[in-house]
């Protein structure tokens, strides 16, 4: 199994633990990630997409052609790269007279769309490409949490176009995240979006961070020790978000959040300073504490 | 006074771009047209429960041609593409491509916040919407990580092919950014 890597902009230039940990998993699954050198941002959907079509496809094209020129399907582990790249990937396919108004621009950096690679997301991947069983064999460390998953907006939907898993109940990433050991926690509207995508987290914060507060208030209701997204966007959401919460409102949330290959990178035995997570806003000592604690007798 | 034929309150055809539903359906969705109102995509929002947003309302506009109401309002900027609409759309209404086939107008007739024009300058900058600092090139050389990423960040000429597709498709003209100096005129 080889795949071209897409890493997009927020995980590798802000919570380089992710790529990390990805990184190591993969060597561990014996899946082959190859970079795609010169790709740029996928680009951003919220911005791109809501300005000009065009210009967003164009710059999609351009990454897929990296891709296509690798002979790869490419493997991305952020919704807002997956939802741009799938999207523009299936327009260029199936729209013939937009696809030659594209590869018109292409063709001045001597590129061509041709439609020979498919964008997959990375949990995707593990799921249905990898599997469970062979994923738990990785897994060193039985993890004795409690998580709210957080599936975000654009890994299932649109689920007409994407088909990956049921949108209003789903259970792909609850089953992900209880291999480790860890205990996929209920809570209320859990399929709600964190606020920042479409462009919202730039044009008016504090209504991103209304959102976001929704979110961690019925987590919190729940009883989690720590979030996992699949999504660096709404990493940084939850993440840094969540100080933007606590000043808005005067609250004092502070629940860790992980990306799904930085949970799987602590479940390996990666240290949280592999996974970066000492860097990130919300402290990780008590969610380390949690891990490291002798098991209960029972 | 009388209000025989007061028009302030009313739609009247000074308001309507009869070319206005034709673009939508051809940039958005063709199922713009088979809306019957229903109502259930604001009842799925999740920003229409804290902001002045109205799907239903932005559809039905959309529809009826009233180009200069929604691309002026600054709630068309309050979905976040979360799809819950259209998911639940009872007509199977590409609802999220009409949103952001009316913003790609609103864009053109210059509705653009700065922040977002940022985000274009960023990426026909250094090709990513967030490129890498400092901070977190120390911090990948720490883990084990290549310094920078095998992005356009590690390829000038690949920086420069995204810079010529920005021109090509005249985004730097759209936002107004400035080659020279690497920001938006002004």
């Amino acid at each position: 199994m080889a795949y071209a890597y897409f890493l997009g902009c927020i995980m590798n230039n802000r919570y380089p633990g992710v790529e990390k940990s990805t990184r190591v998993l993969m060597d561990k699954l014996g899946v082959e990630l190859a970079d795609m050198e010169g790709a740029s941002c996928c680009p951003a959907p919220g911005v791109f997409g809501s300005f000009d079509k065009e210009t967003w496809a164009t710059i999609a094209a351009r990454n897929i052609t990296i891709a296509e020129d690798m002979g790869s399907d490419i493997l991305t582990e952020c919704n807002g790269c997956f939802g741009s790249l799938h999207e523009a990937n299936d327009l260029l396919k199936e729209d013939e007279e937009f696809k030659s108004k594209v590869n018109g621009s292409l063709s001045e950096i001597n590129r061509e769309f041709q439609g020979s690679s498919n964008v997959r997301h990375f949990a995707e991947v593990l799921y249905n490409d990898v599997g469970l069983e062979k994923i738990s064999e990785v897994l060193e460390k039985e993890l004795n949490l409690n998580i709210a998953v957080h599936y975000g907006c654009h890994f299932l939907k649109p689920s007409d176009e994407l088909q990956i898993d049921n949108p209003k109940k789903p259970k792909i990433l609850d089953e992900l995240v209880e291999i480790t050991g860890a205990k996929s926690v209920d809570y209320a509207d859990k399929m709600m979006c964190c606020g920042a995508g479409g462009g919202l987290r730039a044009r008016d914060k504090a209504v991103t961070t209304s959102f976001t507060k929704e979110k961690l208030d019925n987590m919190t209701a729940a009883g989690v020790d720590a979030i996992v997204d699949v999504c660096p966007f709404c990493h940084m959401q939850f993440d840094v978000g969540q100080k933007e919460v606590n000043e808005q409102y005067g609250t004092d949330f502070a629940i860790p959040v992980l990306h799904l290959a930085q949970l799987y990178g602590l479940a390996m035995g990666l240290s949280p300073e592999e996974c970066t997570l000492d860097k990130q806003i919300v402290d990780p000592t008590e969610l380390m504490n949690k891990i490291n604690a002798p098991k209960a007798e029972e | 006074m009388t209000l025989l034929n007061e028009s302030d309150y009313l739609i009247t055809e000074k308001d309507v771009d009869p070319e206005f539903k034709d673009l939508i359906m051809a940039n958005g969705s063709e199922s713009l047209a088979i809306c019957y109102q229903c109502g259930t995509c604001s009842g799925a929002c999740p920003s229409g429960r804290r902001t002045p947003y109205m799907i239903r309302r932005l559809v039905r506009k959309a529809l009826m041609g009233l180009k200069d109401d929604i691309i002026s309002d600054d709630a068309l900027w309050m979905c976040t593409t979360c799809y819950e609409c259209q998911e639940r759309c009872p007509r199977d209404i590409k609802i999220v491509e009409i949103v952001k086939a009316v913003r790609n107008v609103a864009a053109k007739e210059g509705y653009m916040a700065k922040a977002h024009k940022m985000t274009g300058v960023y990426v026909a900058k250094t090709g990513h919407a967030v490129p890498i600092n400092d901070a977190t090139k120390s911090l990948r050389k720490e883990i084990g990580l290549d310094e920078l990423p095998a992005t356009t960040h590690s390829h000038p000429e690949a920086l420069e092919e995204v810079q010529t597709l920005i021109k090509a498709t005249g985004f730097d003209e759209l936002i107004g950014y400035d080659w020279a100096s690497g920001d938006l005129k002004e």
